[in-house]
């Protein structure tokens, strides 16, 4: 299963602000570690990636600055501002909104229809 | 295969891939380099997982996915990016590319206020630029032409023995805009003022071809370069009517009349300074903006060509002689030197070896009606001379009309030839770029020859 184009869009920028608020990271590392966590559902492209880091640097959401990693190949890293860190804290909170609205829906009292009729739950 | 070998196969391919990403204008240096970065960071885990090294980098710029999908993702959020900008200073792509942009910042300023403070240098000897036109005249040229060709010299690193032809012909320039004994009134003054600029000119163009002036190509360069010149000056100029607009309207408004402010100093000095900043922008903008003169040329070949075609007809059908004064046969003059400007721009664009097509049947006719009614009033203008003797006014006139017309004459040959494809259009070219020294030599003659020819009218 992939997660459609949408959603992904949608969540990429409170998924890279969270990564990013773990500590500084790079462009190939983010995609790694988005990859990771979602099991390979997530797919996500370069051509997503790198424009959206580029737009929440000249938000102010981000800082980049060029490192020099293993003797002569410079890396851009990316590290979250304060601005960011609010930003982040904005969306997780509408996040949760909408995560804990799906979860009363669809797992909530007088919905067992529904909820056997989801095979994923099958293992729930 | 080694694994050095591998290595170094990598590294070309490298090369490659990155050559392919900067000929992307969304993608700019520093995004090819974090790209390149994270492709390498891919080729390593799937080397590490056992890969080869050159299957890795297919797998990794494959996992990239196409460079037309990434290059538009960039463009969403880059949009300005696909408005070429000019970068003044700071932000080139290379450190030594911005070092350069600054010196040549620097040059510009300096020779721009050079040359607005030279033109105010009389004044200290008690010329004034309202009363002695006589002097500012022929003599402008002088004051602000040296420091654009300063600066272009200093661009292209001129060798010491041009630039010992530059200064000799420079000071040949003041010899003849001030040795001869003119009066206030005498014709030769305003012929030395028009014909001047021209000499100085051609000589900024040497200059600007620097060593290797017998070329073609740089000559065409040059060509090229003064069209965009003259529409950076004019935009520059538009610039410059707005704020004199507005300091006269917010002065006034307070009581305080700029009217002597503005024709002593903002208008000599802007136009001075403007004529240097116009040739730094030209110079710095070369890659960056799309040539303009060649559009305009597009866009008024058609229009003149109907005009004139439509005179043509008017002659004919009315059967009225042309009436040919001073004023009228200047007047053709510039009709030819229109002509040939959108001829030589239209040149200037073209990719010699496309095939003849429409556009250059339309040139053809535009040229060969010009043509037509130039010899109209050649014919005229003869006879009035033979009739009544002649001045330097019309000698002048006279002489450039036969130049242009010979250059036009030939030009439609070539046309005609290169539309029924009996020669290339290179032929064209040539014979524009190699006429080029004909207007330098006419022009200097009229400013050193003719005051003496016509003792000193």
């Amino acid at each position: 299963m992939k997660v459609a184009k949408d959603l992904v869009a949608a969540s990429a920028t409170p998924m890279v602000l969270g990564i990013l608020a773990e500590g500084e990271s790079y462009g190939y590392a983010i995609l790694r570690r988005i990859n990771e966590v979602s099991g390979g559902e997530l797919d996500w492209t370069e051509g997503l990636l790198y424009p959206l880091l580029h737009r929440l640097e000249r938000l102010g959401y981000v800082k980049s600055s060029w490192q020099s990693v293993m003797g002569e190949r410079r890396r851009k890293y990316y590290r979250i501002t304060d601005k960011g860190l609010a930003e982040l804290a904005e969306q997780r909170r509408q996040w949760d909104a909408v995560v804990d609205t799906l979860k009363a829906i669809w797992l909530g009292p007088g919905n067992f229809r529904l909820l056997t009729a989801i095979p994923l739950e099958g293992k729930a | 295969m080694t694994a050095l070998d591998g290595q170094e196969d990598l590294e070309a391919q490298f090369a490659q891939w990155r050559q392919y990403v900067q000929r992307r204008r969304e993608l700019q240096q520093s995004d090819a380099d974090e790209l390149e970065d994270h492709l390498r960071g891919s080729v390593d885990e799937l080397v590490a997982a056992g890969l080869r090294a050159d299957e890795a980098f297919l797998v990794a710029v494959k996992r990239m996915g196409s460079l037309d999908d990434l290059s538009r993702e960039f463009a969403r959020e880059h949009s300005e990016r696909l408005w070429k900008q000019l970068v003044l200073t700071g932000e080139a792509d290379s450190p030594e590319a911005a070092t350069r942009s600054r010196h040549d910042l620097l040059a510009m300023v300096i020779c721009a206020a050079g040359a607005a403070v030279s033109i105010k240098v009389p004044e200290l000897f008690g010329m004034r630029l309202t009363e002695d036109g006589s002097f500012y005249g022929p003599n402008a040229s002088l004051f602000v032409l040296p420091w654009l060709t300063a600066f272009l010299a200093w661009r292209r690193r001129a060798r010491r023995p041009l630039i010992g032809i530059l200064v000799a012909l420079f000071a040949l320039g003041a010899v003849a805009a001030n040795a001869y004994p003119l009066t206030d009134t005498s014709q030769s003054v305003v012929i030395t003022s028009i014909h001047l600029p021209i000499a100085l000119w051609l000589m900024v163009g040497l200059a600007y071809v620097a060593d290797d002036w017998r070329s073609s190509r740089r000559r065409m360069d040059f060509i090229r370069f003064t069209g965009e010149w003259f529409v950076y000056f004019v935009l520059i100029a538009l610039g410059g009517g707005v704020l004199t607009a507005f300091t006269v309207g917010t002065f006034r408004a307070i009581g305080i009349d700029p009217e002597k402010f503005i024709t002593q100093w903002l208008l000599p000095c802007g136009a001075a300074a403007a004529t240097i900043v116009a040739a730094w922008l030209v110079e710095a903008k070369q890659s960056v903006v799309e040539n303009i003169a060649p559009v305009l040329t597009r866009l008024f070949t058609p229009l003149f060509t109907a005009v004139l075609l439509a005179f043509l007809v008017a002659v004919v059908w009315t059967s009225a002689g042309i009436d040919v004064e001073r004023e009228a046969l200047i007047l053709f003059d510039l009709l030819l030197v229109v002509v040939l400007g959108l001829l030589l721009y239209s040149i200037s664009a073209r990719d010699p070896l496309v095939p003849p097509g429409l556009f250059d049947q339309l040139q053809l006719a535009l040229v060969i009606s010009a043509l037509a009614i130039d010899v109209l009033v050649l014919l005229e203008i003869t006879g009035r001379i033979t009739a009544f003797g002649t001045t330097p006014n019309k000698a002048a006139a006279l002489g450039e009309n036969v130049i242009l017309l010979a250059n036009l004459a030939w030009s439609a040959w070539l046309l005609l030839r290169f539309a029924r494809r009996r020669t290339p259009f290179a032929a064209l070219e040539r014979w524009q770029t190699g006429y080029l020294p004909v207007y330098a030599a006419w022009s200097w003659i009229v400013v050193l020859a003719f005051p003496p020819l016509f003792s000193y009218v």
